[in-house]
């Protein structure tokens, strides 16, 4: 203990507060849960996280505890997990989750929302392929529906075929009977959501159109116009 | 509303008729003969028309009587005064209704004035012709009329329909702009406009202070009704939506407890501190005693709804008497009526919505819409009308002060509060969103008819306040809610995405949720996150399980939304005529060939028989047979207060159950084949989509040999076979392998019950008259199938509760 001691703390936090955007405040505070949760260790393992008695009822706690050892967030650009992590890295992971500053450009806000929708990707991506597989899409929905009982498991798998198709079709348009899609890859993650807005545009204009014949009720409608 | 119009309406046969030339006048149409019999009925009914309203048949009658003498029997006799006053309301609601109806006729004007200006000159010109004729305009827009009759319907609508998650999204800054804003308005105009009458030569030193503050209370507050009139036709997105919406209907707490408090008040002069206490006091309990009347009655609807299963024709009921007692108890304490109708919608929809059936859930949905729509409609042509009634004093000088400090309160109030909150605000607002909230702060009929409701002792400058009021309001409904639209599209505001909700949104959505919950978990911070995972998971335990009837409570709200989807999807294509032609005339979109990996599907008897019980299958028997025989009951059992006897409408609770068993059964035996029912790329086409998917599904009947497929695509398959084209092809009696032969045990029993079923379901069918096919002429297998696949039809076609639809979101008014 003593003076020396702080100060290389409050060194090391600096440094840390630079590159993961949080202030020293927040990482004091993350700091004081950590040692909560590591025991006073300086690592933390994934049975100190599956301790946490709040994340009980929680559908997606190996998912969520998973995300933490897996190297792709841990701003390390490989693949594989890691059996236990440090303070550090558990910044690198929370900062994941911190909002945007206030005042920042367009483009690093676009980089800032590509890493959260990155850190999205890569939970659903089990297997670091760079695809979302419809198996993976599977177990990524029953484990969502893993609290509901046997209902939910036997709807999952429907569930999660119909978003698959729905991404498929929507990234790929028309698509023959032989070829596969194999997989949600990051383009098309990013494309799904920018295709919702875009669709969302297109209906509108539609909408207007509609209204200005008021002809056919719309089921109908749409049927003519394509 | 009928006594109120009655007891003010001196005039009777005449305004009637009136009206009617008048709705034929708008409406251009020629109707001689009302205008023709008109001079001669008025002339003899005049002498009566001044009796009072009690004065019924019978006692005209007594006055009759003593000077009796002998007349022929009237064959026909005419008594306006008896059927009077349910004929004028009816008359107001059909000038209303035509009024909308002739506006929409008319595109281009409805795209350039909004439709409350609209309605407001329509007042105006109805007003003005009644005026013509001679007569004492009614004062329609009597405070009573107004909040008992018009105001509820409107509130209950956009309390029932409130989209609930971005609501407690931004919940703080909407209380925000809805209490501390309206404080701040009510205070800044109130003073400065008290300030301005000091000042010699307004001629205005005798209004006190109070009654400005009065004043600045009821002009303060934003009218949810303008709003919602205005916003809904900008299409404006959501956060700002709910924003400026959520304020007006928040902000009736404070209205009325300053209202009541400046009343109460400017009768006995001063105010002492302890009154600003007790008004603070009287806010807290105005505000969560409305939400707590509200709530109460809203679970008391859900629990009613939970018995309601036999009786389904009055369901509807519930939720409308419910509420509308929730407001009324609320108004009887001078709680918020507003606040407790919300909170009312709100709590009860979700319980109430999984317990009644669809049908039920339509009606509620339409009559809500309806109600409100003709209501919107009517406070602005009574609006038009109270205008012209009077009367007026104008005073220039208080009038345009009036309207400026509105204006620049409202700006100042925004713009600082907004300050405060976006430091608290993960989404700031931007400039472009603050312009539009405080540009959108429209004043309505709320503000007029508390005015109105001011005593003319106490208050000598009513009249004055009353026309600066109308002034105000038709400042911003005309002038606001014009400019409104050009300038939303010339800033570029974001607008509402009216996409239908996809899947993968839901899931996602759902995901994110239990993330952040996780991960506000593990850094041991008690946020939101935290606290509504609590809160649902609470509610999920006990509150669903006492107010949801049946196994529904257990459905966690992906797989109900995966449902409704389903269903919705099976609407639209029974609707557009089940798309029997369309594979062939529409490019084919994405199957689930192309997302099943390649090395699917795997041996599929090896995996399905070996566990095969015998006692499981005589529980699916049993199953079979009951649902069976409860189908005749209900069959049988007709009566006067149901619609249609339909069979499927109330089996959904139990049917899910059923439906259960069933399928894990046929997992056993074959590979399933999923429901695949997405849209394409062009949302427009899911029917084609599903067109397309069946047809893929055959593809996979064949290649898999005996294959049940227990899908709602198998139902069009059949259909597209009654074309003469055998798509699904189940060839029972050709066992491949030695697997097979026990399958085909297994069939062939199942196929007996399915058969019964299969030809019952039949029968049904044709009772009721065909939204469903029957699969005919496909002997034998056409009808096993048929049995095997009801699971997946019925479910499909019978009631799975309300379903999100699209219109919901949408602005009701085409």
């Amino acid at each position: 203990m003593g003076a020396s001691q702080s100060a290389r703390t409050e060194h090391e936090f600096q440094d840390l507060a630079d590159r993961t955007g949080f202030s020293l405040e927040q990482i004091g505070n993350l700091n004081k849960r950590f040692r909560q949760l590591s025991k006073n260790e300086e690592t933390l393992s994934r049975q100190d996280l599956a301790s946490i008695s709040a994340l009980d009822n929680n559908p997606l706690r190996a998912q969520i505890i998973n995300a933490f050892f897996d190297k792709r967030n841990l701003r390390q650009n490989e693949a594989g997990t890691v059996q236990v992590i440090g303070f550090e890295e558990f910044l690198m992971v929370m900062s994941h989750f911190r909002p945007a500053a206030m005042h920042i450009t367009e483009e690093e806000r676009e980089k800032l929302r590509r890493e959260k929708l990155r850190f999205l990707f890569n939970m659903h991506d089990t297997d670091s392929d760079g695809t979302i597989t419809l198996e993976e899409y599977r177990r990524a929905v029953e484990e969502l529906l893993s609290k509901a009982g046997t209902i939910g498991q036997e709807t999952a798998k429907a569930i999660a075929d119909a978003a698959m198709l729905e991404v498929a079709s929507t990234t790929r348009g028309k698509m023959e009977p032989d070829e596969f899609y194999e997989g949600i890859t990051f383009e098309n993650f990013l494309q799904k959501l920018q295709n919702e807005s875009e669709r969302a545009t297109n209906l509108e204009r539609r909408e207007t159109e509609r209204r200005k014949r008021r002809i056919r009720p719309w089921p109908l409608a749409i049927l003519m116009d394509s | 509303m009928s006594v109120r119009v009655a007891l003010h309406s001196r005039s009777f046969l005449e305004r009637g008729l009136l009206l009617l030339v008048i709705l034929i006048f708008l409406e251009g149409t020629v109707l001689t003969l009302g205008a023709a019999s008109s001079p001669d009925i008025s002339a003899q009914d005049n002498t009566g028309g001044h009796d009072h309203l009690d004065d019924h048949r019978g006692i005209a009658g007594s006055h009759v009587h003593p000077n009796y003498t002998k007349k022929a029997f009237p064959v026909l006799s005419l008594d306006y005064h008896h059927i009077q006053v349910p004929f004028e309301i009816s008359l107001w609601v059909l000038l209303a209704s035509l009024m909308k109806l002739g506006f929409h006729l008319i595109p281009q004007l409805s795209s350039i004035v909004p439709e409350s200006c609209l309605l407001i000159v329509v007042g105006l010109l109805v007003g003005g012709l009644i005026k013509l004729a001679g007569e004492e305009v009614p004062p329609v827009l009597d405070s009573n009329l107004f909040f008992l009759c018009l105001l509820p319907p409107i509130i209950l609508d956009a309390g029932y329909f409130l989209p609930i998650r971005p609501f407690m999204e931004n919940i703080g800054t909407i209380l925000m702009f809805a209490v501390v804003g309206t404080l701040w308005n009510a205070f800044f105009v109130g003073g400065l406009l008290y300030a301005v009458c000091q000042i010699e030569g307004t001629y205005l030193s005798q209004v006190e202070l109070l009654p400005c503050l009065l004043f600045g209370s009821i002009i303060s507050a934003v009218d949810p009704v303008a709003v919602l009139a205005v916003f809904e036709e900008i299409h404006i997105n959501e956060l700002l939506h709910i924003l400026v919406f959520g304020e007006s209907l928040l902000n009736d707490a404070v209205t009325v407890v300053l209202y009541h408090l400046f009343e109460e008040y400017s009768g006995a002069g001063e105010v002492t501190p302890m009154d600003v206490v007790l008004g603070v006091i009287c806010f807290l309990i105005v505000s969560l005693g409305g939400i707590a009347v509200g709530a109460i009655y809203g679970i008391l609807a859900a629990f009613t709804s939970r018995f309601t299963s036999h009786t389904r024709v009055i369901e509807p009921l519930f939720v409308f008497v419910y509420s509308y007692m929730a407001y009324l108890s609320a108004e009887m304490f001078h709680l918020s009526g507003i606040m407790a109708l919300i909170a009312c919608g709100a709590v009860m929809r979700p319980y109430v919505e999984a317990n009644i059936s669809h049908k039920s859930h339509t009606t509620v949905k339409y009559f809500l819409k309806m109600w409100s729509s003709v209501s919107e409609t009517l406070i602005f042509i009574f609006l038009g009308v109270a205008t012209v009634a009077g009367p007026h004093a104008w005073n220039w000088t208080f009038v345009s002060v009036t309207v400026i400090l509105c204006l620049v309160s409202r700006v100042i109030g925004v713009v600082g509060l907004t300050f405060i909150i976006n430091k608290f605000r993960i989404v700031k607002l931007t400039t472009k969103d603050q312009f539009i909230v405080a540009y959108g702060g429209l004043r309505g009929a709320i503000a007029f008819s508390l005015g109105y409701l001011l005593d003319k002792n106490l208050f000598p400058m009513r009249t004055m306040f009353l026309t600066a009021i109308i002034t105000e309001i038709f400042f911003t409904v005309f002038v606001q809610g014009m400019t409104i639209k050009p300038l939303v599209d010339l800033l570029a505001v974001k607008k509402k995405q009216e996409a239908k909700r996809s899947i993968n949104e839901e899931i996602h959505t759902q995901f994110l949720d239990h993330l952040l919950t996780g991960i506000e978990d593990i850094c041991g911070h008690y946020g939101h996150h935290h606290w509504k995972d609590k809160l649902n998971r609470f509610n999920k335990k006990y509150i669903k399980k006492c107010l949801i009837a049946g196994e529904r409570y257990k459905e966690p709200q992906l797989i109900a939304f995966y449902h409704k989807m389903e269903f919705k999807q099976a609407i639209e294509l029974v609707e557009s005529g089940g798309g029997v032609k369309l594979p062939s005339a529409v490019p084919s979109q994405v199957s689930m060939q192309n997302i099943q990996p390649k090395k699917l599907p795997p041996p599929v008897a090896e995996r399905a028989l070996p566990q095969f019980t015998k006692g499981r299958e005589e529980e699916i028997r049993k199953i079979l047979r009951s649902n069976l025989q409860k189908t005749r009951q209900r069959l049988r059992s007709y009566n006067r207060h149901t619609l249609v006897a339909d069979p499927f409408e109330d089996g959904w609770n139990d049917f899910i159950l059923k439906k259960q068993r069933l399928i894990e059964l046929e997992k056993k035996m074959t590979e399933m084949s999923n429901y695949l029912t997405v849209p394409g790329a062009t949302p427009d086409s899911p029917t084609m989509c599903r067109a397309r998917l069946a047809s893929g599904s055959d593809f996979k009947a064949e290649k898999g040999g005996a294959k049940v497929i227990p899908d709602p695509n198998a139902f069009y398959n059949i259909k597209a076979s009654s074309d003469g084209v055998p798509t699904i092809q189940v060839d029972l009696a050709s066992p491949q392998s030695p697997d097979s032969v026990n399958m085909l045990n297994e069939f062939s029993k199942r196929g007996a019950t399915g058969q019964g079923l299969g030809q019952r379901e039949g029968a049904d069918r044709d009772e009721d008259q065909g939204l469903m096919m029957k699969p005919a002429g496909k002997g034998e297998k056409g009808e096993e199938e048929g049995g095997n696949k009801n699971p997946g039809l019925m479910r499909c076609l019978s009631d799975p509760g309300p379903s999100n639809e699209d219109e919901e979101d949408e602005p009701f008014l085409p």
